[in-house]
């Protein structure tokens, strides 16, 4: 910080005489992060903001759909004894269990996905290495997300 | 700890700690578990052999642990959506992390029948 902008009271009356008036105005002070025409391109939009928002609104829906989902594979009726084959197609032939599964599967990818990136942005330094491992990440998700919403909506129930 | 580090130690850094470290389990498990699952479109005896492992003692030992984390990343979030979204979140963080862990543990507690009771009956003997 500057002598003046410290030391000397340019805040206001009380602490002395401001060196400021109307005839000589105080030195615009640039906000820090301003987007201009140099801001580098991956930083031009809110990308990060809506992804921050993205983890909390979605964490809270995931809540719902992970507890009730592991209520019933591992506490309900048996517990894990009781999964098979049969027990899927008895749980997929309601649209309303399929939309939960579709559902917890997008968002559980997409959550733990984005999650991932950050992980990887804060400890793979080299740019490279930062590279190849979101790329990575990104193929691996996109790949489980279709092959998950494959398998619910192609669920044949009399496959032989 | 290291001179320059970002690292403040105590609740505020062992929690998250704590919920990157269940974060990143939770999504390598998931990730295993849509393969699995698809498993249903080969047949039901490639599926059906698959489950069976899941439900041996070892894997209802790594089931709770899977319980455990889910539990503790699902709280802490909603503790971490306080923190960001609630005026007073900051000054109870603190707080509202002992709350998370004891209502973790009471979970814990009660998840011990239903996942591991019957791991128990085959390890013991019924
Ligand atoms: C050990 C605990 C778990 C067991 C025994 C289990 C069991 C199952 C079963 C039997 C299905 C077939 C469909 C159904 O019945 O709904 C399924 C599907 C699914 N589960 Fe789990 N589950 C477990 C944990 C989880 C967790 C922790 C998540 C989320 C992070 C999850 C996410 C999913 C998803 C997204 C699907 C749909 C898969 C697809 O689209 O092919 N499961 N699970
Ligand atoms: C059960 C409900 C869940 C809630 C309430 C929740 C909540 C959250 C929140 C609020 C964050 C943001 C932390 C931050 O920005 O500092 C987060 C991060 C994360 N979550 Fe979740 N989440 C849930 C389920 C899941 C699932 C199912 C997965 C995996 C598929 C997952 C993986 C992650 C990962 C990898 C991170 C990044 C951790 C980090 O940056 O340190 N979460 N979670």
């Amino acid at each position: 910080m500057s002598a003046e902008t410290s030391s000397s009271s340019a805040i206001s009356d009380v602490e002395g005489v401001s060196l400021y008036d109307v005839d000589h105005p105080a030195p615009v002070i640039e906000p820090p992060r301003k987007r201009t025409g140099k801001t580098p391109k991956g930083s031009r939009t809110n990308f990060e903001m809506y992804a921050w928002l993205f983890m909390r609104l979605s964490g809270i829906v995931l809540v719902v759909l992970v507890i009730g989902h592991l209520l019933i594979q591992l506490v309900l009726d048996g517990g894990v004894s009781k999964i098979g084959f049969a027990f899927v197609a008895g749980r997929w032939a309601s649209p309303f269990w399929q939309v939960w599964d579709l559902a917890m599967l997008w968002l559980a990818m997409l959550h733990g996905a984005n999650g991932l990136r950050t992980v990887i942005n804060d400890y793979a330094e080299r740019d490279n290495t930062r590279f190849w491992l979101k790329m990575l990440l990104y193929t691996a998700t996109v790949f489980t997300v279709l092959l998950g919403t494959l398998v619910i909506f192609t669920f044949d129930p009399n496959i032989r | 700890m290291p001179a320059g580090t970002l690292y403040r130690g105590r609740e505020g850094m062992w929690s998250w700690v704590a919920h990157r470290v269940t974060g990143v389990l939770i999504f390598f498990f998931l990730f295993v578990h849509v393969l699995d699952t698809a498993l249903v479109r080969v047949s039901p005896e490639a599926y059906d052999e698959v489950v069976a492992t899941y439900k041996t003692p070892l894997v209802a030992l790594l089931e709770y642990g899977l319980v455990a984390a889910i539990l503790f990343h699902a709280l802490n979030g909603l503790r971490i959506v306080a923190v960001d979204f609630w005026a007073k979140g900051p000054r109870h963080q603190k707080t509202m992390l002992w709350t998370v862990l004891g209502i973790w543990i009471v979970l814990m507690v009660g998840a011990l029948y239903p996942v591991l009771g019957h791991a128990v009956r085959e390890v013991f003997g019924s």
